[in-house]
């Protein structure tokens, strides 16, 4: 991964000759790089622009005006969107949420960030790129913290809104971790599962049970490994926390290691979020200078523990457990079956705990605290705190630190969106949540959820974002398996005939059943969800479907129209009207 | 029964297996067919297809790549597996162009056999209308894209099977691709017409010329009896 990355900064692509001069140098066939190489949305095949300018393509980047941002950019380039200029200097596209959907539109222009664009900043952004010049070699990949200070718009103002007590109270680093190694690993994995504590992720899964099956599996190495791929839409706490709050972050892996037994700890951090990479390579280091990783760590004698950063290449799947540990070694992103899980046989083939971001950082805490004071917050199944990630139509977007057990209505009065329609919650693979059911629980026990809460208030189409989701899903499905790779675009083409007010009542009837199968013929949780924004928007807004339902009995998929147009762009002329 | 045999059901029938054996093949040894499209007994399994999804114990998972274990309970010949797996090969269908009266695999070919064997009768999605070019560089074989199914039995035979690793993928998606390593096409890899890779495909996708008509259409394996067939008549006390 690390030398594709190199050779596509150095390139600005991933040419024949590169692959040709990889695959040699690896002792490995030239097809097995394309493989991987191609994958991923961050490497190119062809030469591509010297700037590459990415938008983000979200219902919320939508509704906040990123078309119009899109539409400043081409014309200020004079190219369509997707795009490269001729002098060579730029790349438009649009690209999957980047983790800024309290500060949208956004972008990713060379990596860096730019956050609350509007069309007024555009001239202003490629004035600066053009004043870079071009005799110096491309851009730096990871962007070093000094590249983005001729951007504008690339100061991000924080995202936190509301603090409870996971983050309130400045946290002092290393707390948590020099009290976990007061304890024997096993007490520490043992105050762990009496904090109850469950993966943040959204799937729930109980962290001490994860850490202990982790310790007892046999292999050679254990591993620690932070899912910082946070690609869910609408979902931006990871990135808070890796920003303003990485102690906590290396504190839990560091914390984890020590119990689970490791000696290393990778910390998958996805693509989008390479304007990161600085930052947390200079907490790694002032950590190591300080005893906190390294040998005899805080001296204790024995625990030998660092931390290596694995920058993914842009791929929603990442975030997948299993599609993580394949990318972490390098290949394409495509899940594994299971069993074995990765508890048992993870990066390498080494037993694996792969843990959530806030899962982490509340691991720290829960040991520097105390498990008492966790199951003192939340509900019985559900201990401790979210941070629930709000945007769209509301008057505060940002991160809430909220305990578990409020209900949508709390949330919604917290946040500023009093009118709200339609709640996607918990982000595209979650559900869809109509007015009727605000009065439900943030828990595992009710909604479970990553943190992602996109809100969308009256006049906006609940049926074009559902469209918008499933389209998501095709971009990103991994394409390993039939159902999700085929099952998600006959989907979206499904949607495509709704939303155009041409699906009958057999249409959508058929449109269900493929979801249904979908869901229960896919190999991993992406398919599995997939058909989500269609199935639940179904469920909650039937009424929506109904009144664009065609009245007619039949309606072929394609019009006339279209099915005439190749035609009449050979003959070079038009079909002749009835009427006329 | 050792400690290293042991038996689970499936759809009321008891199954011995042994340790190391997936479901599947536990299955195929005890003479009960679990329709599958991606899985060749000789190669690993790779759990691209999903036809063979069974409900295990509840959970709806693949048989070809779970390991059988001692007391499973497995849902395989129901009517909603039934309907999905039919779905899923209408899926194959519409993705590629499968011109059946007309394509050189017809009669033996898994894709057509499956379709006959789970049901369909016409596919109900839309069509996608593939357009990848035919790769005849090799001298021997052709390359035909818009009928592949990305089961992945080339790629796993080409590197274990023959040591060559003449396929891999490409792309991700809708866009994933079969790749040859070579940029020049077939031609120019090690490919050779003797290669277990060229024999593995379940379609038609590769397709070793001059070869095809030896066994006339109405003559073919999947025209004398149904794909499972063979599998089923394993089961003690099966009549025909």
């Amino acid at each position: 991964m690390d030398i594709v990355i190199a050779v596509q900064q150095r390139l600005g692509h991933v040419s024949n000759a590169a692959v040709q001069t990889m695959a040699a140098g690896l002792g490995i066939h030239p097809v097995e790089i394309e493989d991987m190489v191609s994958f991923y949305a961050f490497f190119d095949r062809d030469p591509r622009g010297r700037n590459r300018i990415r938008l983000s393509k979200t219902p919320v980047s939508f509704i906040k005006g990123a078309r119009e941002v899109a539409r400043a950019f081409e014309q200020a380039l004079g190219i369509q969107i997707g795009d490269t200029t001729a002098d060579g200097m730029f790349t438009l596209q649009w690209t999957s949420d980047i983790g800024l959907a309290d500060h949208e539109p956004a972008a990713l222009v060379n990596g860096i960030a730019l956050a609350d664009l509007t069309p007024a900043d555009v001239p202003l952004i490629l004035a600066a790129l053009r004043q870079a010049g071009e005799t110096e070699p491309l851009p730096s990949y990871p962007p070093h913290l000094s590249d983005a200070e001729h951007l504008p718009k690339s100061v991000i103002r924080s995202s936190l809104v509301q603090a409870g007590s996971l983050l309130s109270g400045s946290p002092v680093r290393a707390e948590g971790l020099k009290a976990a190694l007061a304890l024997t690993p096993e007490a520490v994995i043992e105050e762990i599962t009496k904090s109850k504590l469950r993966g943040r992720g959204g799937a729930g899964f109980p962290t001490g049970m994860k850490w202990r099956l982790t310790r007892k599996a046999t292999g050679v190495e254990h591993y620690i490994a932070c899912n910082a791929d946070e690609g869910e839409p609408g979902t931006f706490k990871d990135r808070l926390l890796l920003m303003e709050n990485p102690d906590l972050v290396f504190d839990g892996m560091t914390i984890a290691g020590y119990a689970l037994g490791g000696r290393e700890g990778l910390l998958y951090l996805r693509g989008e979020y390479a304007y990161m990479w600085d930052n947390l390579q200079q907490v790694l280091t002032e950590r190591r200078r300080l005893g906190l990783l390294g040998a005899n760590i805080c001296g204790k004698a024995g625990f030998d523990f660092d931390i290596r950063i694995q920058l993914g290449a842009g791929a929603y799947i990442c975030g997948e457990e299993s599609s993580l540990l394949e990318s972490l070694e390098g290949k394409r992103g495509s899940t594994r079956d299971r069993p074995p899980f990765p508890t048992e046989r993870g990066y390498l083939g080494q037993p694996t705990a792969i843990d959530n971001v806030e899962t982490l950082v509340c691991a720290t805490r829960i040991m520097e605290k105390g498990a008492a004071w966790f199951t003192g917050l939340g509900t019985k199944d559900s201990t401790g705190t979210k941070l629930m990630c709000v945007s769209g139509d509301c008057e505060r977007p940002g991160v809430y630190e909220t305990p578990f057990g409020i209900t949508i209505n709390e949330l919604l009065d917290l946040v500023g969106a009093p009118d709200a329609q339609y709640v996607q919650f918990s982000g595209p693979s979650g559900q869809a949540i109509a007015p009727k059911d605000f009065g439900r629980r943030i828990a595992y026990e009710d909604l479970s959820t990553g943190g992602s809460t996109m809100i969308f208030g009256p006049g906006r189409d609940v049926l074009e974002i559902a469209l918008q989701f499933a389209d998501f899903f095709v971009d990103e499905s991994c394409g390993w398996c039939a159902p999700c790779r085929i099952g998600t675009n006959l989907l979206k083409q499904g949607m495509e005939k709704v939303v155009a007010g041409r699906a009958t009542l057999a249409d959508l009837a058929s449109t269900e059943a493929l979801a249904n199968t979908v869901v229960r013929m896919s190999r991993c949780g992406l398919g599995q969800t997939a058909p989500n924004p269609i199935l639940t928007t179904m469920r909650s807004f039937p009424e929506l479907y109904e009144a664009r339902l065609a009245a007619a009995s039949f309606e072929p998929l394609v019009t006339l129209d279209d099915a005439l147009r190749e035609a009449v762009k050979v003959q070079g002329r038009e079909p002749v009207t009835e009427e006329a | 029964m050792d400690a290293d045999t042991f038996s689970f059901t499936i759809d009321g029938v008891e199954v011995e297996a042994s340790k190391g054996q997936s479901v599947l093949e536990a299955c195929d040894a005890a003479g009960v067919y679990i329709p599958r499209l991606c899985h060749h007994p000789d190669l690993a399994a790779s759990g691209t297809c999903r036809i063979c999804t069974c409900k295990i114990n509840g959970r709806s998972v693949a048989a070809c790549v779970t390991p059988a274990a001692q007391g499973m309970v497995i849902e395989n010949d129901t009517p909603l597996l039934t309907a999905d797996r039919r779905a899923l090969i209408e899926m194959f269908f519409v993705e590629g162009n499968h011109p059946c009266p007309y394509c050189v695999a017809s009669g033996d070919c898994e894709l057509q056999a499956l379709g006959y064997r789970l049901g369909m009768v016409a596919p109900t999605q839309p069509y996608q209308w593939p357009t990848n070019a035919i790769d005849a560089s090799h001298p021997d074989i052709y390359l035909d894209r818009d009928r592949c199914i990305l089961c992945s039995r080339c790629i796993e035979a080409s590197r274990m099977e023959d040591g060559k690793t003449v396929f891999g993928f490409e792309g991700r998606g809708i866009a994933m691709r079969l790749n040859v390593d070579a940029a020049g096409g077939l031609g120019d890899t090690q490919m050779a017409a003797v290669d277990r890779a060229a024999s593995v495909c379940p379609v038609a996708c590769i397709v070793v010329k001059r070869d095809s008509y030896r066994i006339a259409n109405g003559k073919r394996r999947f025209d004398k009896a149904p794909i499972g067939s063979d599998i089923e008549a394993k089961r003690p006390g099966h009549k025909p």
